[in-house]
């Protein structure tokens, strides 16, 4: 019998932008838990992440993982200066919304909202895309993560000096940038090899 | 060490942009150690390196940045694939982010463009193609992505562990290539 991908038949997967929690489900099986060894926690970072369909699917290729999570890791959460946390989820819901990722959208839509205490400015980017003006600051960055997510980049001086305009300094805007392209990595597993499924009730 | 994404960006050892990456040093190692992990892999499991080298040159013409076309194109070295590889990407190439959403709402902002179907005559083993249309598909239209995309490389030969690797070869290209290509602007202006 040939190899085949794994459907959902029953799920009704999401049609709009949301900050809800959603679920997602694999195209592939995921490495059982009882098959995990020393080398696939190591790639996972977070043990607990052995639970997680999708970062158990990628622990099959563990060292690859392991790297992949450590560069997340240090440009979403290392607060050691720089940009701050807000702007560094709102070039991930940037992407996610401008490459049409429900899934990363929602997630990075909830961190975005919860840092900046700014949930109406998020939901006006999910439900007008990245066109949508906000304030000065914030339209900057959205535009700078758009530029630089475009296939050929659009990103170049123009960005650059919209983002002096307002006030970032060169650690704040290489922080951006790699908080941009980081997203461009991730929009391209998570939406390759699986879906999202609706909010879980409750 | 040397630094890819700093040589494709054009930054030297010591000046003002390399201090600004080594303040994210763990960002800075493991972006490193990813590339060689995916490009000069020490076991390179079912998917061989000329192939994975074959992918990378691919996708760098795909994001059309002159800088990366020429690395990726010095690290495949003399290939008789090369000239077909610069064929297939002037194919189907349209700007991206293209694609359509599951049918509601967001179906209005659907945007039409070309799947990469790359016939037989261009000479690529089947495995290889399929993978280099997957990779289009990853680059320029990641809103189509389908079960049945990854079904034909599963039909083509490739395992499980093959697509994840292939996934992030090409995702991890994505990040590469548009972080040297901010750190270049912003070392210009």
């Amino acid at each position: 019998m040939p190899d085949a991908v794994l459907t959902h038949p029953d799920n009704a997967e999401p049609v709009e932008f949301t900050r809800a929690e959603l679920g997602w489900v694999p195209w592939r099986a995921p490495l059982p838990e009882a098959e995990f060894t020393k080398r696939h926690y190591d790639g996972l970072v977070d043990r607990g992440r052995a639970k997680s369909p999708y970062f158990a699917l990628l622990a099959r290729d563990p060292e690859v993982l392991g790297a992949r999570t450590r560069t997340d890791k240090d440009i979403f959460y290392n607060t050691d200066g720089g940009l701050p946390r807000a702007e560094r989820e709102l070039a991930a819901t940037t992407v996610s919304r401008l490459n049409s990722c429900i899934f990363c959208a929602s997630v990075h839509a909830r961190f975005a909202a919860h840092h900046a205490k700014a949930p109406e400015d998020v939901d006006a980017l999910l439900a007008g895309g990245v066109a949508t003006r906000t304030s000065p600051r914030w339209d900057a960055v959205v535009d700078a993560a758009a530029a630089l997510t475009r296939t050929p980049s659009a990103f170049g001086p123009d960005e650059i000096r919209a983002l002096r305009a307002t006030g970032l300094a060169d650690d704040e805007i290489a922080d951006l940038i790699f908080a941009a392209a980081f997203f461009n990595w991730a929009k391209r597993l998570k939406l390759s090899i699986g879906k999202p499924t609706p909010p879980t009730a409750g | 060490m040397s630094d890819t994404i700093n040589r494709l960006a054009g930054i030297a050892p010591g000046s003002h942009l390399d201090q600004l990456r080594n303040r994210r040093a763990q960002a800075k190692t493991s972006a490193e150690e990813s590339f060689t992990l995916l490009l000069s892999p020490a076991d390179e499991g079912d998917f061989p390196v000329a192939d994975r080298r074959r992918v990378a040159f691919f996708v760098a013409l795909l994001h059309g940045d002159a800088e990366a076309v020429s690395f990726y194109e010095a690290l495949l070295g003399e290939d008789p694939l090369a000239g077909g590889l610069r064929n297939e990407a002037e194919r189907a190439v349209a700007p991206g982010p293209w694609g359509r959403y599951p049918v509601g709402p967001l179906s209005a902002e659907d945007i039409q463009g070309p799947a990469l179907a790359i016939p037989d005559a261009a000479g690529f083993e089947p495995k290889l193609a399929r993978a280099l249309e997957h990779a289009h598909l990853l680059v320029l239209h990641p809103r189509d992505a389908s079960p049945r995309a990854l079904q034909a490389l599963l039909d083509a030969g490739w395992s499980t562990t093959g697509v994840v690797t292939l996934s992030q070869l090409v995702a991890f290209l994505s990040f590469q290539i548009r972080a040297a290509i901010g750190l270049r602007a912003l070392s210009r202006v």
